[in-house]
């Protein structure tokens, strides 16, 4: 599956979604604090955008990432997350306790931001597992 | 033998159904979830986390280590179907 | 708070349980699947009904779409019918 579908009317309207998709899975990473939403969700919608992109236009899609790249991003999405919940011990607090984070903000803030960071790295891993698993599934060996 | 399978399939939904009976109302603020640590969360769960969106609050901070396991098994599974299915690239396997 | 015996909500649920059935007894493996995307969605709607909006959120996401799509997937990379 290296062509893609791709026929104009599903190229156009591809090419009209994508920024929306992102910009909408970016928001329900961002503001999980505020509305329904949080890292998982989110991450599934950024994914599901490059998947879009990957079935209308194949590989010729510069931007489509290979599985090396995706196993990257899910591997650093992880680690934000066990390093975020480190930084509590390293600060003289808990394992993921957030409070402990040296930042000049109200205590309320900061376990925001501690969170925020969280949500971020598993927005991060969750996107990186569904395009890794999307890649293997399409390219997987014709003998396998 | 198909048929066979319809008589556990039936005791099984006659054993569940049975159990539903004693399932608390939806919202009901007596059942055994809402009564222990529920009120603290929803009682404190702003001042201390800053999330107005609760479910986030407990998510990724009170309940965080379940959510770092979580994120844990997604990753396992990810790397699972890529060694599986994965290969063609390091000319290894069949 | 939610009354336990919501009309809307038992209609969600029978039409869940009509999805499941007429997703199994589907032969073609490609109508099941759009078949089940149907019941991923009454089920986020049901979810919605019961007040819990980030679980409903998921479902559509993730059972909707991203499993549609990895079945569609592994569909043509397999045989379509069902046996």
């Amino acid at each position: 599956m290296n062509s893609g579908f791709g026929s104009p009317a599903l190229d156009a309207a591809s090419r009209l979604m994508t920024p929306f998709m992102l910009m909408f899975g970016a928001y329900v990473v961002v503001h999980g604090h505020d509305s329904p939403g949080g890292g998982f969700q989110g991450g599934v919608i950024i994914a599901a955008c490059l998947i879009l992109v990957r079935l209308v236009r194949g590989r010729a899609a510069g931007w489509v990432m290979p599985p090396e790249t995706a196993v990257v991003l899910l591997c650093t999405g992880a680690g934000i997350f066990a390093g975020v919940g480190l930084l509590g011990p390293i600060f003289g607090g808990h394992f993921l306790d957030y409070s402990a984070l040296p930042l000049t903000l109200a205590p309320a803030e900061v376990r925001a931001a501690g969170s925020l960071a969280v949500e971020i790295g598993v927005a991060l891993a969750v996107t990186g597992v569904l395009e890794l698993i999307f890649d293997v599934l399409v390219e997987a060996r014709d003998d396998a | 033998m198909a048929r066979l399978a319809i008589l556990p399939l039936l005791a099984l939904g006659a054993v569940l159904v049975a159990a539903a009976g004693g399932l608390p109302r939806v919202g009901d603020p007596e059942s055994p979830a809402a009564t222990h640590v529920s009120p603290r969360y929803i009682a404190r769960g702003y001042e201390e986390t800053g999330a107005t969106n609760l479910v986030t609050g407990v998510l990724a901070d009170y309940r965080a280590y379940d959510t770092l396991g979580e994120t844990t098994v997604i990753c396992a599974a990810g790397l699972a179907c890529w060694l599986i299915l994965g290969g063609r690239s390091r000319g290894v396997g069949p | 708070m939610t009354p336990a015996f919501d009309p809307l909500a038992i209609a969600f649920l029978g039409l869940m349980i009509v999805g499941a059935i007429a997703a199994l007894s589907v032969r073609d493996l490609m109508a099941a699947v759009v078949v089940f995307g149907a019941f991923s969605f009454f089920s986020a709607t049901y979810f919605a009904i019961l007040g819990a909006v980030d679980v409903a959120f998921t479902e559509a996401a993730v059972g909707a779409a991203i499993t549609a799509v990895f079945f569609v997937t592994a569909i043509f990379r397999t045989d379509r019918g069902a046996d």
